[in-house]
């Protein structure tokens, strides 16, 4: 193929449980298609390498970075982000117990943190603060340290 | 980012058309963790990436009387829940676990880290330790080729221009015969190796003597080693400290590391001693169950 514009690929996706169609360029990320053609900008852009876990969210209940997974190959998946947390009820458990915790300062990070973590408790409601500190490896956070974070999770826990 | 068109095919026919057609400047993508990281970067100009998830053959991992089928798209995190492979494979579980962190086995398989041919992919070792085979697909056949052979330097394997990899065969381990994989690294988790080691044994009936062994060795050359001789060493040689020294003492000769920002020539042989002994002797443990 030599041109400079591939063609664009048609995505059928479920995204925080509202179907999207869309056209998405093959090479334009999960996180771009989510923040730049959806508009939901609660998923942070962070080192785009998979190092920093701020763009993480849930593809078919599986935790992923975003920036490295492309928006074509989510068609006919499910996808949660940040966005789909919070219901019109309140908080989500983790979310009141981030701010309980004091478990943020700039919060870029946050958003990567939360869906993270929600994606252990969702399977393990009960985790070690071993097993935490393991599953949240992938995220990292420049201001608040890990303690506060790592409390959070587990005042969430049950 | 180069602008590359993204391609889904469910046939590994189709794949390998694609891929002949466009050459070097296309790539398979499985779980893109270090394609997009390269393309990101231009390290790769592609045209092309050709998604391997809606192959079948590519998605499937087996467990049966022959061994251990990984297709090169399977994730990590499929390959430790499985407790078929957990219980008869250990030393890939080893691998597989430790590969990035959760996000990243969501995504990357050991297929990609063996295509990826990072001298310290972490899966590689225990694949060579078990004597895995990998087996390759272009549009003129396919071919196998031992998985100490497929990596050919930094970034380099044998896959020519529009080869694909299906899968990774592993035979089914004999009687008595355990296998483990660690690194060093100074975090506890997310961190490139300073050095790894993975071994296989196989033990007689009795459990005190070694009848074969196999010891790899990551990030200390330019790929992936196989430490022949450390292996060689033990065939026949019983259990005790002093044979484990040798193949120990061994594997450090067939280590030739450089000096760069993670560590040292004499830090990584020193690693590859240390860790090569204690590899040895959790494989024995789990030969021995």
């Amino acid at each position: 193929m030599t041109t400079n514009s591939p063609s664009k690929v048609h995505v059928t996706t479920t995204i925080n449980g509202q179907q999207h169609e869309l056209l998405v360029p093959g090479y334009m990320s999960l996180l771009d298609t989510l923040r730049e053609l959806i508009g939901l900008t609660g998923t942070k852009e962070g080192c785009l390498d998979g190092n920093c876990g701020a763009c993480t969210v849930t593809v078919d209940g599986r935790i992923v970075d975003s920036c490295l997974v492309l928006g074509a190959e989510v068609n006919g998946k499910t996808v949660e982000t940040i966005e789909g947390m919070a219901t019109p009820e309140g908080l989500h458990p983790l979310q009141q117990a981030f701010l309980e915790e004091a478990a943020l300062q700039c919060g870029i990070c946050t958003p990567g943190f939360l869906v993270a973590a929600k994606g252990l408790l969702d399977n393990e409601p009960s985790p070690s603060e071993g097993r935490i500190r393991h599953w949240l490896a992938g995220n990292l956070c420049r201001c608040t340290g890990y303690d506060k974070i790592v409390r959070a999770v587990q005042k969430a826990s049950s | 980012m180069h602008p590359f068109a993204y391609v889904a095919p469910s046939t590994v026919a189709e794949a390998v058309a694609v891929l002949n057609e466009h050459g070097d400047r296309a790539r398979p993508l499985a779980g893109g963790t270090d394609l997009l990281v390269k393309a990101r970067a231009n390290v790769w100009e592609l045209d092309a990436v050709v998604d391997i998830k809606n192959i079948p053959e590519l998605m499937t991992l087996s467990v049966n009387g022959d061994g251990l089928s990984i297709g090169a798209g399977v994730p990590c995190y499929q390959v430790y829940d499985n407790s078929d492979v957990a219980a008869e494979y250990p030393g890939i579980i080893d691998g597989a676990s430790i590969i990035g962190g959760i996000q990243i086995q969501s995504r990357a398989g050991l297929g990609g880290n063996l295509c990826n041919a990072s001298p310290s992919g972490d899966g590689i070792p225990s694949l060579i330790a078990y004597s895995a085979v990998a087996k390759i697909a272009s549009t003129s056949g396919t071919r196998e080729v031992a998985v100490e052979d497929f990596c050919t330097g930094p970034s380099r394997t044998v896959l020519e221009a529009g080869e694909l990899l299906v899968s990774i065969e592993v035979p089914k381990p004999a009687a008595n015969s355990g296998a483990a994989y660690t690194r060093f690294i100074p975090r506890n988790e997310m961190d490139i190796a300073v050095a790894g080691v993975g071994v296989f044994v196989q033990l007689d009936d009795s459990g005190q003597n070694f009848v074969s062994a196999r010891i790899a060795l990551a990030s200390v050359g330019p790929t992936p080693i196989l430490a022949s001789a450390a292996g060689d060493s033990l065939a026949g040689k019983p259990v005790n400290d002093e044979t484990i020294a040798a193949a120990s003492s061994l594997a450090k000769e067939a280590a030739t590391p450089i000096t760069d920002m993670r560590g040292t020539i004499d830090q990584r042989k020193q690693l590859v001693e240390v860790l090569t002994g204690r590899m040895i002797n959790q494989a024995v443990e789990r030969a021995r169950g």
